[in-house]
């Protein structure tokens, strides 16, 4: 599995995303520059966290439009896997690569802490080595992390099994709608979601609750790669 | 670009007004000091270059009145590769890997524009640890408000932790630690000192050094404009209030992040001769230093400097203090290569003058010599002031003995009230707003003793912490001194690390009060002592004067930044209590806790706040901190520890809560028999014992049947320790002594008293 990190000028967990991907699945990963302008021989491509042009419109709003965001598009048209994580979600709602919006949190300030979520769905390529119902812990560090969607797009992803994660009951920390914490596209190969899985690797770090995300990907494209070369 | 020639005379014109309307008063030069600056110069300065004196030798670039104090400190040691006098000090961690780090006030600024102050704080310092070579790991911050019962206070202190926030959250370097404390000394004079710590090889050590004639100078980053203006002078004067807000600057966090990309990038490729963050004084404390530094000159052209406004000024590009500016000295013919990296980034690079060999900073404008000052004469012969010192009564007026107190019946309730106390209790409200985990190396977050920080690729970790209590200064500035270097390294022993160098922000008020000088002196004097007696030389610092404002001054605070190094991260030890049945023991002299009673405690402040600073502050052992702090990390190499804790603010009683509270267990505590005699203690021996603050120690648990080991060590290195109960899964803390019960405290209340104060003081 060949993986991508992109990199904006204001990213800052790139390097930590591709140790975990490094770490948990032994698999190569490149960094590459928000101007590239062909990704397409990478099986995984992850939007990482930060600040990607600083975030001063609103965040994610000024990255949708660089060159490699048109690569991620083919990726996810492809079928290949996307993952975007905290800055990495807000910049695929704002492509529209999936729906809603991140606005700021109720709290006005930004939080980072350890999260308790609740897997809602293990049916997907990101989460296969969860168990439905499963609490899990992944940090969060974000300021605008409170998810949106109308009722109608609500009811969609409901339907279709989009919402991935959830906040636990009570311990919503930014007044995400419906405790919302991650959500893939109908097709389910494109996941976004505000905690950090790839600062949940050890337990020094305080959980490691997030490798299994990685693992899961890893199992589903061996899958798939091996059905395709038999 | 235009060379001078000697028949371009200097421009005079100027001159005359500088001297006759006495400008230069206005830009805080004395009397004195400008006919020392016509007699370097052999003639009057113009108005460009009385501003260029007026910056260098302001109290915030010059130290004039710290220095002399500043050379008593210890800064040698085998760890030791970069002392003071660079953007950061630097010491060995082994395998070719070295630490860089500094702490730096942003002190006056906040108390102006708290959001900008702190922030662009933060950046600053994080500059001037990249400017070393090496990349930012940690920062940490030590804060000082006044009581959070005032609206204002409240402002400052949310807009401060605001500010912090912005900055490292945007720049991707977690805040890992640091501490805040609340006293109404601080109510206008706030205190913000922001550390950061970097980790390079020793490869790639950069230093701000302009050698090399005929070697380009470059000016990275933003473009200069005309914020922050006299911002060096302004940060040294008795009252910010009085000044313009157009003094404080505006950081930009975004644009910092790539600075600090293409400066790394830069500095790796070799050819970068010398590297200046632009902080204070800009530009011409920059370009100064590095001349200095080399013993060379520069010319500089300010019509080459990129503007983002219009018709600047050679005066103005001079002083401006635009920040995410750095001054680089590249090799000859390399020019392009900067240009090059700089480009990626979306940042400028462009040449705007030369090193010289003639000793003097020259300042170009449109072809004219606007400036023409010899280096040394800004440098070497700023002022150093000999400032009288003079023992304050009020310290021959402290009472010996402490206040006898009414008996009460509920120490709970005292220990409730001393969680719930804003110095005291969680500061989750303040580090939740910061990212302590980006790198993904923070094994221990904020708030517990010493943040630690893993070293990639290796089993190293450093442990790093800030520590300073400006009560105790106040209260005896000597002791106050010892005790500030002494918990610091407390808190790094801790954590099982060893305990390498440190970094000191010294915050005071008016040197020009003998009073204020005498603290200074005396609390220096102290931090020398216990410098030299923990081995950590002094590699790297800042001092802030003149915090007064309403004509009180702060208390003498000197803040100590201290690094340690963990050689292997498995040894970590942190301050929770691990599980049921294991033993808890008290490392330190626990007789003398009972005896030396409850002068400089949170206690005082909590029961008697009117009298509080009347009692004197015990004595300090300082050969018996040094014995402790060896038995405690002899104790962490050997593995016999499961956590450990240092007593400090609250005393004993506030320690063990916190221990419980973070490992959420509970604790069944006898206190019997500390002086070795059986017997009930009096009353004042009780509250010195439970809450004093006087004697150092250590908490510490371990598996049960480790009581002979831990003894001989503890013997070893002549440190007493008593076992004092056991920790426990029922959710309560029991303290007794002999038959009767003090404390009977469900985890639940302590964690409401703990965690929840702050937070209720935000929602007002």
């Amino acid at each position: 599995m060949k993986c991508a990190v992109i990199q904006f000028p204001g990213s800052n967990c790139d390097v930590d995303a591709l140790k975990a991907i490094e770490e948990t699945t032994s698999q190569p990963v490149d960094l590459v520059w928000h101007t590239a302008r062909d990704l397409s021989s990478y099986d995984l491509i992850v939007v990482p966290g930060g600040f990607s042009y600083g975030d001063y419109l609103r965040a994610g709003a000024i990255a949708k439009f660089a060159p490699a965001m048109k690569e991620v598009e083919k990726a996810a048209a492809d079928g290949r896997f996307v993952l975007g994580i905290c800055n990495g979600f807000q910049v695929l709602t704002e492509s529209g690569l999936l729906e809603g919006a991140l606005r700021r949190n109720d709290s006005l300030q930004f939080r980072c802490e350890m999260t308790e979520l609740v897997v809602a769905n293990h049916h997907t390529a990101f989460t296969r080595h969860y168990a439905v119902g499963e609490r899990i812990v992944i940090p969060i560090a974000h300021g605008e992390g409170n998810y949106y969607a109308d009722e109608q797009t609500l009811k969609k992803l409901k339907k279709h099994g989009q919402i991935v994660f959830r906040y636990a009951k009570e311990h919503n920390p930014n007044g995400s709608v419906d405790d919302i914490a991650g959500i893939v596209n109908e097709r389910g190969n494109v996941l976004g979601m505000m905690p950090h899985p790839e600062r949940a690797i050890h337990s020094r770090l305080g959980s490691a609750d997030g490798r299994r995300l990685f693992t899961s990907i890893l199992e589903v494209w061996g899958e798939t790669h091996a059905a395709i070369q038999s | 670009m235009p060379q001078s020639s000697p028949s371009q005379h200097v421009a005079l014109a100027s001159a005359r007004t500088v001297k006759e309307e006495k400008i230069y008063r206005t830009f805080g030069l004395t009397d004195a000091e400008y006919e020392h600056i016509v007699e370097l110069l052999g003639r009057e300065p113009n108005y460009v270059e009385a501003g260029i004196f007026s910056v260098m030798w302001s109290e915030h670039c010059s130290y004039k009145s710290s220095r002399k104090v500043l050379r008593r400190f210890p800064t040698r040691g085998p760890q030791v590769l970069q002392g003071p006098g660079e953007n950061a000090g630097i010491v060995d961690i082994g395998d070719g890997m070295a630490v860089a780090f500094k702490i730096e006030s942003h002190n006056h600024p906040t108390a102006i524009e708290p959001y900008q102050g702190a922030a662009t704080g933060v950046g600053g310092i994080i500059r001037d640890v990249f400017t070393m070579g090496a990349r930012p790991i940690a920062l940490l911050n030590s804060l000082r408000f006044g009581e959070l019962d005032d609206a204002h206070t409240r402002y400052l202190f949310a807009e401060s932790v605001a500010g912090i926030g912005g900055y490292g959250n945007c720049i991707g370097i977690p805040t890992v630690g640091g501490e805040v404390v609340f006293d109404n000394r601080y109510q206008h004079n706030p205190l913000v000192n922001a550390m950061c710590v970097g980790l390079m090889t020793h490869e790639e050590i950069a230093t701000g050094s302009a050698s090399g004639v005929g070697n380009p100078v470059l000016i990275v980053g933003t473009r200069t404009g005309r914020d922050g203006i006299h911002g060096a002078t302004f940060a040294s004067a008795e009252d910010p209030h009085a000044k313009e807000r157009s003094a404080v600057q505006v950081g930009d966090p975004f644009m910092e992040k790539l600075l600090l990309e293409a400066c790394l990038e830069l500095i790796a490729t070799g050819k970068v001769v010398g590297i200046q963050d632009m902080g204070a004084a800009g530009l011409t404390s920059s370009s100064a230093e590095m001349a200095s530094r080399a013993g060379s000159g520069l010319t500089i052209d300010v019509t080459l400097v990129p503007c983002r406004e219009t018709e600047m000024n050679s005066y103005e590009i001079m002083l401006s203090e635009s920040q995410e500016r750095m001054l680089v000295v590249m090799q000859q013919g390399e020019e392009d290569l900067a240009k090059q990296i700089f480009e990626k980034w979306d940042l400028q690079a462009t040449v705007i003058g030369r090193v010289t060999t003639d000793g003097m900073l020259r300042v170009l404008e449109k072809g004219i010599v606007a400036a023409e000052i010899p280096v040394s004469a800004l440098v070497d012969e700023a002022p150093v002031l000999d400032r009288l010192a003079l023992r304050p009564a009020y310290l021959d007026e402290l009472d010996e003995n402490g206040p006898l107190f009414v008996e009460s019946e509920d120490f709970a309730e005292q220990l409730y009230a001393l969680l719930a106390r804003p110095t005291i209790a969680s500061k989750e409200w303040v580090y939740d707003q910061y990212d302590s985990m980006v790198r993904t190396e923070t094994f221990v977050r904020p708030g517990s003793d010493a943040a630690v920080v893993g070293i990639p690729g290796t089993q190293k970790a450093i442990a790093i912490v800030t520590d300073g209590n400006g009560r105790h200064v106040y209260l005896d500035p000597y002791t106050g001194g010892v005790r500030a270097v002494a918990e610091a390294a407390r808190n790094i022993v801790c954590s099982g690390a060893q305990p390498l160098a440190v970094t000191d922000c010294l915050n005071y008020g008016n040197p020009e009060k003998p009073e204020i000088f005498y603290q200074l002196e005396r609390s220096a004097d102290g931090l020398s002592v216990a410098c030299e007696a923990f081995k950590t030389p002094v590699i790297s610092g800042n001092v802030s004067l003149y915090n007064e404002s309403h004509g009180v001054d702060i208390y003498p605070t000197p803040v100590i930044g201290m690094v340690g190094l963990l050689e292997d991260r498995d040894q970590l030890i942190t301050s929770d209590w691990k599980a049921d049945g294991d033993e808890i023991y008290v490392l330190g002299d626990l007789e003398r806790a009972q005896k030396a009673g409850l002068g400089g405690s949170e206690y005082l402040f909590v029961k008697q706040p009117e009298q509080a600073l009347h009692y004197r502050l015990p004595e300090f052992d300082l050969k018996a901190e040094v014995a402790l702090q060896a038995c405690m990390l002899s104790l962490a190499k050997q593995g016999l520890v499961q956590s450990a804790h240092d007593v400090s603010d609250g005393g004993l009683l506030v320690a063990l809560a916190e221990s419980a509270i973070a490992g959420n267990l509970g604790a069944n505590i006898h206190l019997d028999a500390v002086s070795g005699v059986e017997r009930s203690l009096q009353y004042r021996e009780v509250l010195s014992l439970m809450f004093g603050e006087g004697v150092g120690l250590i908490v510490i648990t371990a598996k049960v049947g480790m009581t002979e080991a831990l003894e001989r060590a503890a013997r070893a290195h002549e440190v007493p320790i008593r076992r004092i109960g056991n920790v426990s899964v029922s959710p309560v803390v029991r303290v007794s002594i002999l038959d009767r019960l003090y404390i009977h405290a469900p985890i639940e209340r302590l964690q409401v008293a703990w965690r929840g104060a702050i937070a209720s003081w935000m929602r007002r």
